[in-house]
């Protein structure tokens, strides 16, 4: 794509949006930054299951709101002397106060792997990975035939069932092309680790909604990092390595 | 120029008669039409509301995200997979009462992948963008993705069995020797094309890690034992109705022969499910969860559970009727067996294929699917108009292959012929 193509897209697309939901959308398509390969660390020891995360990801991301409220990241509630074997986990728990005692927490979103599934089984080279590592989908080539979400190992990809359905008060309207733009009924769309947010250097939302700084985040090729640190320091394992899917996600404990 | 006026009036000739054979026929096959019909409007209107709001209006979901339509699809890519029992005997060692009919399965074949087809489109969530998985127009990813390489197969192969029949019954009708020169290395990759896609149509399951339901290399095997059982039985009923409804012959021994293929493949099919039930249990690692959520069902959840034991019973029972010669050579028993063998593998190869595939899901969440009436309706519809299409191509065919429909010259001889 030209960058003449590029600017008529933005202006097709910011065109629809205001139409559809009477809101100035600001579409970026900032290519990624030389010399970044995005990683994230998220240490389970601090994770309290109260799902800030989820809903932080949901308002940033513009997911659909009701009638399938869509989340890009699951929180799991295992008993304690679990982790591995997903079967005893509980999705849906609900109690008044979190953490509650005996369980421990485990979010599970799109682990950004290095040889992600879900681009080898697209028919259509609909999803790929980008050069600073994030798998993205083209929400406009997607022709929803679901495979990706068979393919995927960690339910990373969702898709809508029906049209979205977003207040367009509460749509946030900075967004990027390949990242949180609003969607359409019938694509799959995922985490993008908010690719409108660090590629123009700022953390992903649930990063920041952590209250307990349990989620870091930073550049895998700078030896200075965060997530160099944590890697280098900490005791860290990937979920499901033994797929060979080289996500770039790590789970840690405190040394 | 008048050669020129010949060809039209012949062409004329063909098409008003195919119109008059199509349209003209007994009660039974008005009804017969009418009914499918319905189904297809049925099923069409029924689509149109899925194409109207989404997926949403189906059963399907972020944890089951498969259902109905695929298994489906799964189940008729090995009925089409079948005609190969047929091409084989008929081309290969020329065994002549299957040679009779191959056209008539080889049609059948190309109805089937026609359904198979629908199946995957009526699925996808974007019918609007289908086109991107085309070659050249779209951006297909082959030879990376096993969906890229089904929609080539299953082409390759309707093409196929389109062009052998139709290429054989022109020769037909104009009363001349096929040039087997040149339809024979088309009914030769015929043979290896069938295997094909029911091996492709296997591997696009076969490949995903994610899924150890389907991570399992006997799956290709299996898919093909279980097909060479479903679809001949399809095949044996079909033929016994043509026999009954047209002027065409069928001799009985044609239908005991696939019969008998149908036990070899049947055992072959039992065998393989043996070798992986024994293999989970045994070992009995996590990945037994989705077996268990079939068999047995899964922390109470157990709706394919009373399905798949059902299927069990079919095809074994179906087995020993076609292993004894006694009763695979009688036509009520044959016909039973041949009932049982359809439904059983319809149940083992589709839902019960498919839906253990996401249950559990693979950060372990159970849901339990079930079709709901909009899925089931639309089913029926592509059923309906698969059987529609392959009446009216037998309407056509079956006239051609007796003789009676024939070039205007030799109609002539015939009525001389019976006039005298």
């Amino acid at each position: 794509m030209t960058e003449e193509d590029k600017r008529s897209l933005i202006v097709k697309l910011e065109r629809r949006y205001q139409e559809k939901y009477g809101r100035k959308f600001q579409i970026s398509m900032k290519e990624a930054p030389q010399e970044a390969l995005w990683g994230y660390g998220l240490e389970l020891s601090r994770c309290i299951g109260c799902r800030r995360c989820v809903y932080a990801c949901v308002r940033e991301n513009n997911q659909s709101r009701y009638k399938r409220q869509l989340h890009w990241i699951r929180v799991l509630r295992l008993k304690r002397g679990n982790l591995i074997n997903l079967e005893n986990s509980e999705h849906y728990y609900d109690p008044d106060l979190v953490p509650e005692t005996g369980f421990v927490y485990l979010p599970v979103q799109c682990q950004q792997c290095e040889d992600p599934p879900c681009v080898k089984v697209c028919p259509v080279h609909a999803t790929w990975k980008e050069p600073d590592g994030i798998v993205v989908v083209d929400y406009n080539w997607c022709i929803g035939c679901r495979y990706c979400i068979a393919a995927c190992p960690y339910k990373g990809r969702l898709f809508n069932w029906g049209e979205p359905n977003i207040p367009p008060e509460e749509l946030n309207t900075s967004v990027h092309y390949l990242g949180n733009r609003p969607r359409m009924k019938c694509a799959v769309e995922k985490c993008t680790f908010c690719i409108q947010r660090v590629r123009s250097g700022r953390y992903p939302a649930c990063v920041e909604a952590c209250p307990t700084g349990a989620r870091k985040f930073g550049n895998l090729l700078d030896p200075k990092s965060e997530i160099r640190y944590i890697i280098e320091n900490k005791r860290v394992f990937r979920l499901k390595e033994d797929l060979n899917t080289e996500p770039k996600f790590y789970y840690f404990f405190e040394a | 120029m008048e050669k020129l006026q010949d060809t039209l009036k012949e062409t004329w000739h063909f098409y008003r008669k195919t119109l008059t054979l199509v349209a003209r026929g007994s009660t039974a096959y008005y009804a017969w039409c009418l009914l499918l019909l319905a189904f297809i409007a049925i099923g069409l209107f029924y689509y149109l509301r899925q194409h109207d709001v989404g997926l949403f209006a189906t059963n399907m979901n972020d944890q089951v995200s498969w259902g109905l339509y695929i298994a489906n699809f799964t189940y008729l890519v090995g009925a089409a997979a079948a005609a190969v029992l047929l091409v084989i005997p008929a081309y290969i060692y020329h065994f002549k009462p299957i040679k009779e009919i191959v056209i008539l399965g080889e049609l059948f074949a190309a109805s089937s992948v026609i359904m198979a087809i629908l199946f995957v489109m009526v699925d996808l969530g974007r019918l609007d963008r289908f086109w991107h998985m085309l070659p050249v127009i779209g951006k297909m990813n082959f030879p990376q993705s096993l969906l890229a390489w089904d929609v080539l197969a299953l082409n390759g192969y309707l093409i196929l069995n389109l062009l052998i029949p139709i290429y054989l019954l022109v020769r037909f009708y104009y009363h001349k020797e096929p040039n087997w020169k040149f339809i024979l290395p088309f009914i030769l990759a015929s043979i290896p094309w069938a295997v094909a896609i029911h091996t492709v149509t296997a591997f696009l399951y076969n490949g995903l890690p994610a899924r150890p339901f389907w991570n399992a290399s006997i799956l290709a095997p299996r898919f093909l034992a279980s097909a060479f059982c479903s679809g001949p039985a399809i095949i044996i009923i079909i033929f016994q109705i043509i026999r009954k409804v047209s002027a065409i012959k069928l001799e009985d021994d044609a239908l005991f022969k696939i019969a008998e293929l149908i036990a070899y493949a049947m055992f072959l099919n039992l065998f393989l499910l043996g070798s992986e039930i024994y293999k989970e249990y045994y070992s009995h690692t996590v990945h037994i969860a989705a077996f268990k959520y079939l068999f047995e069902g899964l922390h109470g959840h157990n709706f394919l559970v009373p399905w798949i034991w059902a299927a069990m019973a079919m095809n074994v029972m179906a087995f020993f009727i076609f292993l004894v010669p006694h009763t695979r050579k009688r036509l009520t028993t044959l016909n039973l067996g041949c009932l049982l063998v359809i439904m059983g593998v319809w149940i083992e190869k589709g839902p019960g294929f498919v839906i253990p595939g996401f249950v559990p899901d693979p950060l372990g969440e159970i849901y339990e699917y079930l079709p709901n009436l909009l899925e089931l309706m639309v089913s029926f519809g592509i059923w309906a108009l698969g059987l529609l299409i392959f009446t009216l191509l037998m309407k056509v065919a079956i006239p051609i292959v007796t003789g009676e429909f024939t070039h205007t010259e030799y109609e002539r001889e015939i009525i001389g012929l019976k006039r005298y």
